[in-house]
């Protein structure tokens, strides 16, 4: 696959739909009627091309030094990229690699990251490409600088370039004991040099500051309070604005009575058509205006849980789908196999629920529009502000200060638009901060699945046909690593009755649930250990290689479960990255699922940051414990009936099994980005030590629900 | 609006405001304490954790009223002369966030903890700590910092 070819994959499985309550619109109404939001659909460059007015093909990197790395006087290094840091550490772990290639120290550095104005154009903090991509970018300038110095050195000393060493700083002649420090050759002024090609890279076997562990560079301003994340943004004379929210999906408004929030002091009401808003002079003024404005809504009937997998499995009803894979011949192989099964999976929608909702400050100021908000995409978010009030791109600036994360659910810009709206109307600087109920109604899910999977096996534990079929949850990671002469896989998109898009990890959560609930299943059927079975029907070195780390250190096949313990396997491969758990569950008397252990074994190429990829994979394997068991969005009519924390559980420190992270550092292969995942082999090795503690297989996720999800079988677990 | 007398972070201020607005936004948006944050305002995420007369509080459920004669601890009121309390350290030297955006109110809770028990058990630590969410999944960190600055004897944290 071409660059830009992976691109275009990339882009294509982080799409996210626009909000449903705008699907029947036209453009303008649709403007209109979305709480001021506006969202640019990321993805097939030709929709995106009508979308913002320009191809994202055009936004060629720059090859100039200048836009991507200044020495200042004082030898300070400033390095320019447009991604975001969201918690994944890239804040610390590029400014390594840049620091190792520049040969200077890595407190020099200081990255300014997703500034429209300020840094180079890029598409997005998401698909874990920041490792893969904008480190070599970074690398290649770091390396182009330090041979810019080297001979601005030379030509000052009238030496011989290639006799001269750069190190620690500094520029040095070993001959005459010469040396200037990089602040001294750059004089602060920019590094005018064209880099075409592939400057020569340090090898990570030589790796001395890249590949070592490195904490959070500015960890003392997260412990003191300091850091101002998007929501802390203050503007002088900033005002603070409410959206009035539709009562359900789909909704129009009948009538607004706003006499009464009017009458709230300091309180404004903006409308525009159905956008309804309020500033106020406090938040309080401005929740108090809010509450006060009567608005009727006809909300027209909508399915819920309870029809959604059914719903799911039509297909979509526009777009054809095609195979993802196809190989021999499914229907004969699967005739003529010794042993099938027939299974289908699910997933449920779920709720990124970043810590920090969306929020955004918005100021205009001589024509020009300057946003501070929380955003994988600042770029993208410029666009849709540029789109809201046909603006040019430089009459718009993002600033993305270091966010309280996003999980793949902030690739939009609503609540920028909306602060915008609001300032505009208000001729003073406005700041929006979602609730957290506005979080879980207003932003957009992870999509829910319905998987079908059929396979055939010989009796001596051959795999000979496999037959895969997603419904709407995505193709991530969809084809399978095993050897299976006989395929067909096949992602077929549906009409999402909630609004969906990307989300850490995309569909690969789900797909490897599927796939490795079902690879255990078989060598149930078969008589075969999970882990013989897996190998047996595996060539891959390297997900071998994680399957056989996680299983040494687990024990896999040396120790035994206690009484009403099970033991569970699970592993795979997606963004050049390769992960297998193993799983230890406790099923109580009581139908209680507790999780005892789990030990992920990790492979990611060669490992920039060692201490960053461990909190990279740990968390993972705590974030995905909320999807595998309890997480569900629960909807019905337009609504959601769980947005509230007390209502969505999220995994807490009482959920958390012992978890060992085993890394395996391949200094012979490109790094490749570690944010995603991690995820995805924790619910299918939970799923399976269950079975193997209980003799009941789960195949929905979540799979210990508090309460029973409408239209899903009544838990048989508690967790 | 009224005018309300605070005690924070060892200082008096004169805060005008409503009787029923939200502790949190009157330290965030009338203070400009922005270190403590906004999560659900409902208290289930512990995002907003002050300390009020050393009690781990929930500021997002505490009206505003209801806070006069209180001591109460931001984040920002921990550090000292740029000396960080235990915990704070041992934050910083496990690493104990991702995103950071729970660490305010992780650290005061923990403050909290270690106050009333300073060597608590791991049962102890989650029972206590059980209110704060970090959605990075960053916990193992967390009670590795909380046992950390639990660890040398007779130094627990102070405030």
């Amino acid at each position: 696959m071409n660059a830009l070819d992976e691109l275009m994959n990339e882009a294509r499985q982080q799409e996210i739909d626009p909000p449903a309550r705008g699907f029947h619109l036209d453009r303008r109404e649709f403007l209109k009627t979305l709480g001021g939001g506006l969202l640019v659909s990321l993805a097939p460059a030709r929709q995106f091309a009508q979308e913002s007015g320009r191809r994202w093909q055009e936004h060629e990197l720059p090859t100039e030094l200048s836009a991507w790395i200044h020495i200042g006087a004082d030898g300070q290094v400033k390095v320019f990229t447009g991604k975001v840091e969201v918690g994944q550490n890239i804040r610390t772990s590029l400014a390594q690699l840049v620091a190792e290639e520049l040969h200077t120290p890595f407190e020099s550095i200081a990255m300014v990251m997703g500034d429209t104005d300020l840094t180079p154009w890029d598409m997005g903090t998401f698909g874990s490409r920041t490792t893969p991509t904008m480190g070599p970018q970074l690398r290649n300038m770091a390396s182009a600088a330090r041979e810019k110095l080297i001979q601005t050195a030379a030509a000052r000393w009238n030496a011989d370039a290639s006799s001269l060493t750069a190190a620690d700083g500094k520029v040095t002649n070993p001959d005459t004991k010469q040396s200037l420090t990089y602040g001294e050759l750059t004089r602060g002024e920019e590094l005018v040099e064209n880099v075409p090609g592939d400057p020569p890279l340090t090898p990570a076997a030589a790796w001395k500051i890249a590949g070592t562990p490195m904490r959070k560079v500015n960890g003392r301003d997260f412990v003191t309070g300091k850091h101002q994340f998007p929501s802390d943004v203050v503007r002088p004379e900033m005002l603070f604005g409410k959206v009035l929210r539709p009562q359900g999906y789909h909704g129009s408004l009948v009538s607004v009575d706003t006499a009464e929030a009017e009458k709230v002091p300091t309180a404004k009401i903006v409308r525009d058509g159905d956008f309804i808003g309020v500033v106020a002079g406090d938040l309080h003024s401005a929740e108090q205006a809010l509450a006060a404005i009567h608005a009727n809504w006809t909300v027209p009937p909508q399915i819920s849980n309870v029809e959604l997998f059914a719903t799911l499995k039509k297909g979509s009803s526009s777009e054809v789908s095609r195979p993802e894979f196809a190989s021999g011949s499914v229907p004969q192989a699967y005739a003529a196999a010794e042993v099938k099964l027939n299974q289908h999976y699910t997933v449920q929608y779920i709720a990124h629920t970043p810590l920090e909702p969306r929020a955004a400050v918005a100021e205009w100021k001589d024509d020009k529009l300057t946003v501070w908000t929380g955003t994988q995409r600042p770029f993208g978010v410029r666009d849709e502000l540029c789109e809201a009030f046909h603006l040019p791109a430089k009459k718009v600036r993002v600033i993305h200060p270091d966010m309280g994360s996003g999980y793949g659910g902030k690739h939009t810009g609503e609540a920028a638009v909306e602060a915008a709206r609001l300032a505009r109307a208000a001729g003073k600087p406005v700041k929006v901060i979602w609730t957290r109920e506005e979080e879980f109604t207003w932003a957009y899910f992870r999509p829910a699945g319905y998987i079908e999977v059929r396979s055939g096996a010989r009796r001596d534990g051959t795999l000979m046909s496999w037959e895969f079929h997603n419904y709407n949850s995505g193709p991530a990671a969809i084809q399978t690593l095993y050897n299976v002469p006989n395929q067909l896989v096949q992602f077929h998109s549906a009409d999402s009755p909630l609004r969906q898009g990307s989300y850490r990890s995309l569909a690969a959560t789900a797909n490897h649930f599927a796939r490795e609930v079902h690879m255990s299943e078989i060598a149930f059927a078969l008589g075969l250990d999970s882990l013989q079975f897996r190998l047996k029907n595996l060539t891959d070195p390297r997900l071998r290689a994680v399957f056989q780390a996680a299983a040494d250190k687990f024990r896999w096949g040396r120790s035994r479960p206690e009484d009403g313990h099970g033991f569970g396997i699970a592993g795979g491969f997606d963004k050049g990255d390769y992960v297998a758990a193993c799983v230890e569950v406790e099923v109580t008397d009581e139908k209680k699922i507790k999780l005892v252990r789990v030990v992920e074994a990790w492979e990611c190429g060669a490992i920039v940051n060692p201490d960053g990829l461990r909190n990279q994979v740990m968390g993972a394997c705590v974030q995905a414990i909320g999807g595998a068991m309890f997480e569900a969005i629960q909807f019905k009519d337009g609504r959601i009936l769980n947005p509230h924390l007390a209502e969505y559980r999220v995994p807490r420190f009482s959920d958390l099994p012992e978890i060992e992270v085993v890394l395996i550092d391949r200094k012979d292969l490109p790094s490749s980005g570690a944010g995603e995942t991690g995820l995805v082999a924790l619910a299918p090795a939970i799923s399976n030590a269950v079975f193997a503690a209980s003799g009941v297989r789960l195949r929905s996720m979540p799979m210990a629900p508090a309460i029973q999800i409408p239209g899903d079988e009544p838990p048989r677990f508690q967790s | 609006m009224a005018e309300f007398l605070l005690h924070v972070n060892g200082e008096e201020f004169h805060v005008r405001g409503f009787a029923d607005e939200s502790l949190l936004f009157a330290l965030r948006d009338r203070l400009n304490l922005t270190g403590t944050k906004y999560g659900c305002g409902e208290g289930q995420c512990g995002a907003c954790t002050v300390l009020l007369n050393g009690k781990a509080t929930h500021s997002c459920l505490t009206p505003l009223s209801s806070a006069v004669g209180a001591q109460i601890t931001t984040i920002e009121g921990l550090e000292r002369h740029e000396v960080l309390t235990p915990v704070q350290e041992a934050f910083l030297e496990e690493g104990a966030y991702q995103c950071g955006y729970c660490t305010s109110g992780m650290i005061l809770s923990a403050t909290a903890l270690l106050h009333d028990i300073p060597h608590p058990s791991d049962e102890q630590i989650v029972e206590h700590m059980n209110g704060n969410v970090c959605r990075c999944g960053t916990y193992p960190r967390i009670m590795a910092a909380i046992r950390r600055a639990a660890a040398p004897a007779g130094k627990g944290a102070s405030l």
